[in-house]
C-alpha cells in the first residue's frame, strides 16, 4: 500500500488520575501531538477517536463531537471507532485508511479513556461487555477468565509454564522503569507474580494489565503534505485487521489467536514485509498469556514456543525481538480506548530514537492490538 | 454483564432451560448457544431446532476468584469450556466439584440450576451449569 505518515506523537501520564477529566486527557494528548507534528489546528481535516465505554465509565457517548469541541477543532469531521479493546489500533487503521483514499490529508488520531470513576467491580462488569454478554458474561464468565482459560489450554497443549508466564509481567515491569508515562514504575520477581492474589487460576493479579486513566494521540498526514512538516518522518506501511467469532467457545481452538494470525498476515503483505523483518513490537499483553498468543500468531515466535522464547530473553531489550518496550500493557497501564493509539506513540519513538533508557536498534516496528478474547485484531508496520 | 432484563433472558429460555440448539440441515453444523443463521452456509442453509443430550467434557477451565456484580456470593466458582458431545462449545460453571479436581478432558452432564439473581426481591435467573459424571469426580461430603 501506499505509505502513510505519522507526523507528530503526543501521551498524557498513564494511570489513577483522580483530579484529570477525559476531556482533559484527550486535549493534553492532542495538544502534544500536534505541537510535535509542528503543525496548527488549522491545517487538521479530520479526527478519529478510539473509546471503548464512554457511556459506561463516565455517562457520556457523542464522544467525537465532545473531543471536537473541546479540543477546539469544530467544524472538522470527527469519528468514534469503537471495538473495545482495540478501539485504539482501529481509530489509527480508519485515520489510515481516510488518508489512503484521497479524502483527507492530515489526519488526527486519539485514543482516550477515563476508567477509574467507577469502581472495579462496575469496571470489571464494564470489561466483560467486550465478550458475549448473554453467553459468556451473564453464565459469570470475567475477561481475566476467559484469557485464564486460554492460558490452561497453552499450558496443557504446548507445556508453557507457570513461571513463563510470569516472567513477561516481569520483563515488562522493567522497561516500563525506562518510560516516564508508564502507570507503574516498580521492578517485580518471578516469586511475586507466583505469590499475588489469584483472579481466575491460573492467573494471578500481577498477570493482569491495571485500570487506567489515560490517551494517546497520532497526527497523520499523506506522504505529500507530511514534507511540508518534516524530513524524517515515520510511515505506516501496512495496515491489517480482521475479526473472529465474539465467544471463545465459537472458536475451532483457543491457544491461537485467528484474528490475530489473519490481520497479521494482511499487514505484512501491505508492507511487503514478513515477521522476520520486525525489529520491536507492542503488542496486547492485556494479560501475561496475551503476549505469548500475539508473538505466536504473529510470527514472531514458533507457535508453541511463546513460553521458552520469554525465558530465554529473546522478547527482552537487547535480545533478538524486544517486544513491549513501552511496559507494554501491564506496566504502561491499559486505558483501553487509548491503548492501540499509545502503541503507535511507542514505537514512532522508537524507531525515531527517542525512546531514552528502554531504545532499542530499529527500522521496522509492529503494533498490535485486540478486541476482547480476539474477536477484534488490528496490526501496523511501522519504518523510518 | 450481570442482570438481564426479563424479555431478553425470556426470549431464550428455550434454549437456557432445555439447551436446544439450532441444526443446519444443509451442512449439519450444530449450534449452541442457538443462531439464526448457518456461519458455514450463511442464506443457502436451514436451520432446525435441536434439543442436545447436555453430555461433554471440559475443553479448559478457571476458578473465578474476582466475581462481576450479581456473582459475589458464588466466588470462588469454576466456569469451563464444555465441549458437548454433538459438537458445540459452551461457557458454563461447573457445580458440585471441587475447584482442584476439575481436569481437561473430565466427563460432565448439565444440570438446571440457578444461575443468578437480582437482589432479594428481583428476578431469578436460571439455566444450566455442569457436574461431573464420573462418581469420583462428584464433591464428597
Amino acid at each position: 500500500m501506499k505509505r502513510v505518515a505519522v507526523i507528530g506523537v503526543g501521551l498524557t501520564k498513564f494511570g489513577e488520575l483522580w483530579d484529570v477529566s477525559f476531556s482533559q486527557l484527550f486535549v493534553e494528548a492532542g495538544t502534544a501531538a500536534i505541537n510535535d507534528a509542528g503543525i496548527d489546528g488549522s491545517d487538521v481535516d479530520a479526527l478519529y477517536v478510539g473509546n471503548m465505554s464512554g457511556g459506561r465509565f463516565i455517562d457520556q457517548e457523542h464522544i467525537s463531537c465532545l473531543i471536537a469541541d473541546y479540543a477546539g477543532l469544530t467544524p472538522i469531521p470527527a469519528t468514534r471507532v469503537e471495538a473495545a479493546c482495540a478501539s485504539g489500533g482501529l481509530a489509527v487503521r480508519q485515520g489510515v485508511m481516510a488518508i489512503l483514499s484521497g479524502m483527507h490529508e492530515v489526519v488526527v488520531v486519539g485514543g482516550v479513556e477515563k476508567m477509574t470513576d467507577l469502581s472495579t467491580e462496575r469496571t470489571t462488569q464494564t470489561l466483560a461487555t467486550a465478550s458475549d454478554s448473554e453467553w459468556e458474561a451473564f453464565m459469570g464468565m470475567t475477561f481475566p477468565g476467559l484469557y485464564a482459560m486460554m492460558a490452561r489450554r497453552h499450558m496443557h497443549e504446548y507445556g508453557t509454564t507457570r513461571e513463563q508466564l510470569a516472567m513477561v509481567a516481569v520483563k515488562n515491569h522493567e522497561n516500563a522503569l525506562h518510560n516516564p508515562y508508564a502507570q507503574f514504575h516498580s521492578r517485580i520477581t518471578v516469586e511475586q507474580v507466583l505469590a499475588s492474589p489469584l483472579v481466575a487460576d491460573p492467573l494471578r493479579l500481577l498477570d493482569c494489565s491495571p485500570i487506567t486513566d489515560g490517551a494517546a494521540c497520532v497526527v497523520l498526514a499523506s506522504e505529500e503534505r507530511a514534507k511540508e512538516f518534516t524530513d524524517s518522518p515515520v510511515y505506516i506501511t501496512g495496515s491489517g485487521q480482521a475479526s473472529s467469532t465474539i465467544a471463545l467457545h465459537s472458536r475451532e481452538r483457543v491457544s491461537f489467536v485467528d484474528a490475530t494470525y489473519n490481520a497479521g498476515r494482511e499487514a505484512y503483505a501491505r508492507a511487503g514485509r514478513e515477521p522476520g523483518d520486525v525489529q520491536v513490537a507492542e503488542v496486547h499483553d492485556a494479560f501475561t498469556i496475551g503476549e505469548i498468543l500475539a508473538i505466536e500468531a504473529l510470527g514472531l515466535v514458533e507457535v508453541g514456543a511463546g513460553g521458552r522464547a520469554t525465558e530465554e530473553g529473546e522478547t527482552s531489550i537487547g535480545g533478538r525481538i524486544p517486544v513491549n518496550t513501552s511496559g507494554g500493557l501491564k506496566a504502561k497501564g491499559h486505558p483501553v480506548g487509548a491503548t492501540g493509539v499509545a502503541q503507535v506513540v511507542e514505537v514512532v519513538l522508537q524507531l525515531r530514537g527517542e525512546a531514552g533508557g528502554r531504545q532499542v536498534d530499529a527500522e521496522v516496528g509492529l503494533t498490535h492490538n485486540v478486541g476482547g478474547s480476539g474477536g477484534t485484531a488490528v496490526v501496523h508496520i511501522l519504518e523510518r | 454483564m450481570g442482570m438481564m432484563s426479563v424479555p431478553r433472558f425470556w426470549r431464550n429460555t428455550k434454549a437456557r432451560y432445555l439447551m436446544v440448539g439450532r441444526r443446519c440441515r444443509r451442512c449439519g453444523q450444530v449450534y449452541f448457544p442457538p443462531r439464526n443463521l448457518c456461519r458455514r452456509c450463511r442464506r443457502r442453509g436451514e436451520l432446525e431446532e435441536v434439543r442436545l443430550s447436555g453430555r461433554g467434557e471440559v475443553y479448559s477451565f478457571t476458578v473465578i476468584r474476582t466475581p462481576p456484580v450479581g456473582f459475589e456470593r458464588s466466588a470462588p466458582y469454576v466456569m469451563a469450556l464444555v465441549k458437548l458431545e454433538e459438537g458445540p462449545m459452551v461457557t458454563a460453571q461447573l457445580a458440585d466439584v471441587e475447584p482442584e479436581r476439575v481436569r481437561i478432558g473430565m466427563r460432565v452432564r448439565s444440570v438446571f440450576r440457578k444461575i443468578q439473581e437480582d437482589g432479594e426481591a428481583g428476578l431469578i435467573y436460571y439455566g444450566f451449569k455442569f457436574v461431573p459424571v464420573d462418581e469420583d469426580d462428584v464433591q464428597g461430603e
